[in-house]
This record gives structure tokens, C-alpha cells and sequence, in this order.
């Protein structure tokens, strides 16, 4: 195993986490909490809901499932493209 | 079949459960007592973490938060959830490469520092502590309720079950039970809010009535959030999808909260028990998904709950044809309700001018001229005449919406389910850090394998002796003002220590513990001044106690930085370590050697 090799599967990997935090911000803070009043009132409602509300309460916690399913589908991807899914050393 | 006998019949039956599966998976080597031989599958594991990341608190208190304060209540929705998205990413995949047993483990070897390891474990014993206290009180409080004894019974019976299978079983004991546990936790949680929103909202799924209309007698009449709004404005409350805490304190708390729950050592410890990495990432969904089904019931049933009470007490009077429901003389019977007739119209007059009078209600033991009981307590001044305990939307909401008896035994059943898996959950990293953290890797790293069970299983009696105390002598509200602590220190020290060990391998020893120490006694001092010894609110940028966590956090990263530029580089050998870590291949299992 070459080190150049994990280096490239580290930046591969930092790219993914910041790409899954990137959503995370938006969703948890974005939407629920630093333009939830905006949203509230310009935003499409969510069945009878504000949306920036049901971001809050509903729509973030799904959002938060979906990336984590993400993050272990593009890592386990990138584990196997580098030969890393395999037990032995 | 009576209530209590449906009660006695749902403990029974869950408990000989829990037993039962306890003796089958006794730990009989200190790999299966602290880490269960790292070999639970991904699914089992992450119904384990969820069941012991959803506390008595959570499973009681959380519907009535939200139904108390609405919008203001996502703090603890979103902190507690989104912290696991940091949690995975930025964590535990690294830690379980690593392979130890412990968060102290990884802090003492990677800053190759007994200090950090020292700071570590004072920290995770501290954040366990305050936990469990908390548990067992609410042990005991529902024990004594079910069975009409004395708290103090209630609180000794629920120690003696914990330390039967977490004492004994170890991490794989406790796994399996868990595994148990969140499955009538769940059950137990959303039928009443199935049963709930159908009458309300005629929809089956709580969360699509949550968004749906107002039912009277089966026809829409109103979007149900806005006939929520409107209730609260009508009665001087804040409205419901609107709350009151301001952005930026909204911003640090739920900051505070989602890197307080990445840095949990009791969470991140549980994703050391499955066998690789990839299985830590899977679990770790899995974990998140049976999280959430209980998290997205609950903004549901804090609605309905507000909706409900708000619909059967305000402007009732509390005898006669048009009176109050009998719940809510049950409940009063309790001490959880009371009611002080101000302007002696016999009318229940509830709305949001203030307390109904000061502190929680003590009863003078004598009945009023409608049959209410008296209360002595001090006068407020403010219209308001209505008291409630919001703990009791989620136990309550079933006799509210006239279940029958059995649902209300199976939430009872669910309420000690929360509790006891997440105070053995505790208890074994508690016992960890002491046997493991304390006495071996810092007293004497000569005891045998034998020995450290042994001293782990003395130390879970004594912190369970411990807990068991103040679960009956609770310090008056300490518990409540020193959950602020729990997070507000995870977030300050573990999170950013463990994310610079793993992320910066030039970060080394001096600024690591620098880092640690300035967040932590920022955080803690911040924390004591405000809830113990000043009287105003003035907070530092508005930011209060429960937030200021955050602030903590952002002050570890930058001392660490400035300590660490101007003292020695850390050693090749750690930083090919940290190398390694970044690298999942061959996690191999879990060691402490």
C-alpha cells in the first residue's frame, strides 16, 4: 500500500465529509434556525405547516437520516475502489 | 381486568424478558464485559444505542417540552439527532480503526499524555454521574406510582435490577437487553399517538395530522398548527410555530447540543462492539432511523397533548355537568396538577400571565369550596390559576383521549424501559472509566484481566449506591441545572479534542490539553456563575447557559492552535498512528492492549 494511495483516498474522503456537513449546515441551521422566519412566511407550506417550523421539527431529522445512509454508501464505495473493504491486512 | 393489574401484568412480562436475556449473555471475559467481543451485528447495535441514547427524559418530558414551548422546542429535536450526522462522520469510524476500549484510551495515547487521559476521565465520569442520578429518580418515581409505594422503594428496586444485568452481563448483557427494551419503547411511544391523531385529525399517521386539519365530530374545520397559534395567542402564550428564544441562542444551543452528543462517551463507546468499520457506519444509521421514529412522533404528540388541554380545561369549571375530565382530578390526586380558584368563579382560568403561584404545589391536605384540593403556596400575582407538570403530556395523553387500560399499562411499561437502558448503558462506562481508565492504565497497570471485571463491577454497586442516594434525596432542581453541564462539557472538551486528534496530526500534547482546560473552565465557570450564584440574566452576546457550551468549544480550537504552534511538534510515531487511523482497513477488534 503506497502512501500516495492513501493520501488521495483521505482528500476522496474529506470531500464526502464536507460535502455530508455542507447539507447538514443548510438543513439544521439554514432552514431551521437563521432563515426560519423567512422561510415562514415566503417558503411553500408543508401540508398546513410553515416551513421553516416543520423544518425544525420534522423535516431535519429526515434530512439527517438521508445523510447518514449517504455518507455510508459514497465511504463504503470509496473503500472498495481503494482495496480498503477487505479483513485482512 | 383492572389498571393495576394490567400494569403489574406489562412489567412483569417485560422484566422476566430483560432477565432472561441477561443470564443468557453473562460476560465472562473483560472483551465481551466492556466491548462485548466487538461482534454485535449493525441492526442489534443500533436498537441497543438508540434504546440507551433515549433516556426517562426523553421518553417522558419531550412532548411536554415541545407542547409547553412549540418552536422553541427544536433545539432538543435537532441537537439531539443532528448530533449523530457529527457523531459518524467526524468520529467513531476513526475511533473504532483505533481499537481501544475507551475515549480516554484514545485521548491518553494519542496526546501521549496521562494528563489528557486524567482530564478525560474526570470529564466522562462527571457527564455519567449527572445522567443517572436523573435516571433513577425517574426509576423510582414511576415505580411508586404503579405500585402506590414510597419513592425511596421504588428508586431501590430499580438499582437492584440495573446492577443485576449490568453488573453481570457486561456490555453484551446489556446489548441484548437493549435490544428489548427499545422494542416496547417504540411500540409503547407511538400507539397512543396513532390512536391520538385519529380522533383529532381522523389521519393514522401522527406526523401527516401534525400537518393536517382540526377534526370536530369527524368534519375539517381548521389547519390544526393554526388553531394551535391561535389557542396560544387567545391565551397570552407566544405562538406555537413561532416561540420566543432569540437566533443566536437558538444557534449555540443546538450547536451546543450536537457536538455535546458527538462527544458523549457513552454513545461513542457503544460503536466499538460492532466488528469493522463499514459496520460502524451502517450501524450508525440504523441508530439514527430507530432514533428518529420517536423523535418525529414527538413534535406530533406535543401538538395534540396542547391542543387537547388546552381544549379540556381552559374556562371549564371544575364541578358540575360542563366540569373538567376525571383526568384531571386523577392527576391532581397526584400532585402534578393544581388549581387555585384566584377569583372564586369556580371557572378554570389558564393562560400564559405567569405562574398560577410560586414553585411546585404543596398541599395543605384540605378540600375547597368546588372539591379542589388547597395548595400553600405563595401567591403571584398574575391571573393565571392553572398549574401542570408537563411531564405528564406523554402519560397523561392516553386517559386524555380515553384509551383503554392496557395502552396506559404498555407507556408505563415503555417510561421504565427508557430508564433502565439508559442507566445501565451508563453504569458500564462509568464502571469503565474507573477500572479500566483509572486503575489500570494510571494506578497499576499490573492487575490481571480477573481483577479489572472485579474492580469494574465494585465501582458500577458504588456509583449505583451513589445515584440510588440522590435518586432519593435529589439535591432540590440540581439535576435539572446540571444537565446544562453534561452537554455543555462534552461539547467544550471531548468533541474538539477528539476532532483535532484525528484531523490535525501536527496538533500535539501541549495544546491539546491547553485546549481542554481553558474550554472546560470556561464552560463550567460560565455555567456555575449563572445557574448558582448570580441572580440576573445579563448573558454574555445573550447567549445562556445552555449554549454557551459552544462558545467553549470554538475557545478549546483556538488556544489548542496558539499552545500548539509555539511548543515541540508532536512525535513521528504518533502522527503515523493518526495516518493509520484515517485508513479503515484492518480495524481488527476492539483491545486494551
Amino acid at each position: 500500500m503506497s502512501s500516495e494511495d492513501q493520501r488521495s483516498y483521505w482528500r476522496s474522503s474529506l470531500r464526502v465529509l464536507f460535502g455530508i456537513l455542507a447539507v447538514w449546515f443548510v438543513a439544521a441551521y439554514g432552514c431551521s434556525v437563521i432563515f426560519r422566519t423567512w422561510l415562514d412566511e415566503n417558503a411553500p407550506r408543508i401540508g398546513n405547516a410553515p416551513f421553516g417550523f416543520w423544518m425544525a421539527q420534522q423535516g431535519s431529522i429526515a434530512i439527517f437520516v438521508v445523510l447518514l445512509v449517504t455518507y455510508a454508501f459514497l465511504m463504503n464505495r470509496l473503500d472498495k475502489r481503494f482495496g480498503y473493504d477487505k479483513e485482512s491486512t | 381486568m383492572s389498571q393495576f393489574a394490567w400494569n403489574l401484568t406489562f412489567i412483569g412480562i417485560t422484566f422476566a424478558v430483560y432477565i432472561a436475556i441477561a443470564i443468557r449473555s453473562r460476560a465472562s471475559s473483560t472483551k465481551e464485559y466492556y466491548v462485548a467481543s466487538g461482534g454485535v451485528s449493525p441492526l442489534a447495535n443500533g436498537m441497543a444505542t438508540a434504546a440507551d441514547w433515549m433516556s426517562a427524559a426523553t421518553f417522558i418530558s419531550m412532548a411536554g417540552i415541545i407542547a409547553a414551548s412549540g418552536y422553541d422546542a427544536s433545539r432538543f429535536l435537532m441537537g439531539w439527532t443532528g448530533g449523530f450526522v457529527l457523531l459518524t462522520t467526524l468520529m467513531v469510524p476513526f475511533l473504532r480503526k483505533f481499537g481501544k476500549f475507551t475515549v480516554p484510551d484514545f485521548l491518553g495515547d494519542r496526546f501521549y499524555s496521562n494528563t489528557a487521559r486524567l482530564v478525560a476521565v474526570v470529564c466522562a465520569i462527571f457527564v455519567c454521574m449527572i445522567y443517572i442520578m436523573g435516571q433513577m429518580r425517574g426509576v423510582g418515581i414511576v415505580f411508586s406510582r404503579l405500585f402506590e409505594i414510597e419513592i425511596w422503594m421504588g428508586v431501590l428496586i430499580g438499582s437492584t435490577i440495573v446492577f443485576f444485568y449490568a453488573g453481570l452481563g457486561g456490555m453484551k448483557g446489556i446489548t441484548y437487553t437493549q435490544v428489548a427494551q427499545y422494542c416496547v419503547m417504540v411500540i409503547a411511544y407511538t400507539m397512543p399517538a396513532i390512536f391520538v391523531s385519529l380522533l383529532l385529525t381522523g389521519h393514522a399517521v401522527p406526523q401527516l395530522g401534525l400537518v393536517g386539519d382540526f377534526m370536530v365530530d369527524g368534519t375539517p374545520q381548521v389547519p390544526l398548527l393554526e388553531k394551535l397559534n391561535q389557542l396560544n395567542v387567545e391565551l397570552g402564550f407566544a405562538e406555537y410555530t413561532s416561540g420566543k428564544i432569540s437566533t443566536i441562542d437558538m444557534f449555540c444551543i443546538t450547536a451546543a447540543l450536537m457536538c455535546g452528543t458527538a462527544g458523549l462517551p457513552h454513545v461513542i463507546v457503544r460503536f466499538f462492539t460492532v466488528t469493522n468499520v463499514k459496520s460502524v457506519r451502517i450501524s450508525a444509521c440504523w441508530t439514527l432511523a430507530f432514533i428518529s421514529v420517536i423523535y418525529l412522533t414527538a413534535p406530533a404528540i406535543g401538538a395534540f397533548a396542547r391542543t387537547n388541554f388546552i381544549a379540556s380545561v381552559s374556562e371549564k369549571s371544575y364541578a358540575g355537568p360542563e366540569a373538567v375530565p376525571s383526568w384531571f382530578k386523577n392527576w391532581e390526586d397526584q400532585g402534578l396538577i393544581a388549581w387555585r380558584d384566584k377569583n372564586g368563579d369556580g371557572i378554570l382560568q389558564y393562560n400564559g400571565d405567569g405562574a398560577a403561584f410560586k414553585g411546585k404545589p404543596e398541599f395543605t391536605g384540605e378540600r375547597g369550596d368546588h372539591g379542589e384540593r388547597l395548595v400553600k403556596n405563595d401567591a403571584v400575582d398574575s391571573k393565571n390559576e392553572v398549574y401542570f407538570d408537563r411531564d405528564i403530556m406523554v402519560m397523561a395523553n392516553p386517559e386524555i383521549a380515553g384509551l383503554p387500560p392496557w395502552v396506559i399499562a404498555l407507556v408505563m411499561a415503555g417510561c421504565i424501559a427508557a430508564a433502565l437502558s439508559t442507566a445501565a448503558g451508563l453504569l458500564l462506562v462509568l464502571s469503565t472509566s474507573i477500572s479500566h481508565d483509572l486503575m489500570k492504565k494510571v494506578v497499576n497497570p499490573n492487575i490481571s484481566d480477573k481483577q479489572e471485571v472485579f474492580y469494574a463491577r465494585m465501582a458500577s454497586l458504588g456509583a449505583l449506591a451513589l445515584a440510588a442516594y440522590f435518586g432519593i434525596n435529589p439535591p432540590s432542581s440540581f439535576v435539572a441545572k446540571t444537565v446544562a453541564f453534561a452537554f455543555g462539557l462534552a461539547a467544550s472538551s471531548f468533541f474538539p479534542t477528539i476532532l483535532m486528534g484525528i484531523f490535525f496530526k501536527k496538533m500535539n500534547r501541549e495544546g491539546a490539553v491547553a485546549g481542554m482546560i481553558s474550554g472546560i473552565g470556561f464552560t463550567f465557570g460560565y455555567i456555575v456563575y449563572f445557574q448558582f450564584i448570580a441572580d440576573h440574566k445579563d448573558y454574555l452576546w445573550g447567549i445562556s447557559p445552555e449554549g454557551i457550551g459552544f462558545v467553549g468549544m470554538i475557545l478549546n480550537f483556538v488556544v489548542a492552535f496558539v499552545v500548539c504552534r509555539f511548543t515541540p511538534p508532536t512525535p513521528q510515531e504518533v502522527q503515523d498512528m493518526v495516518e493509520e487511523i484515517r485508513i479503515p482497513k484492518g480495524a481488527g477488534e476492539a483491545t486494551h492492549h
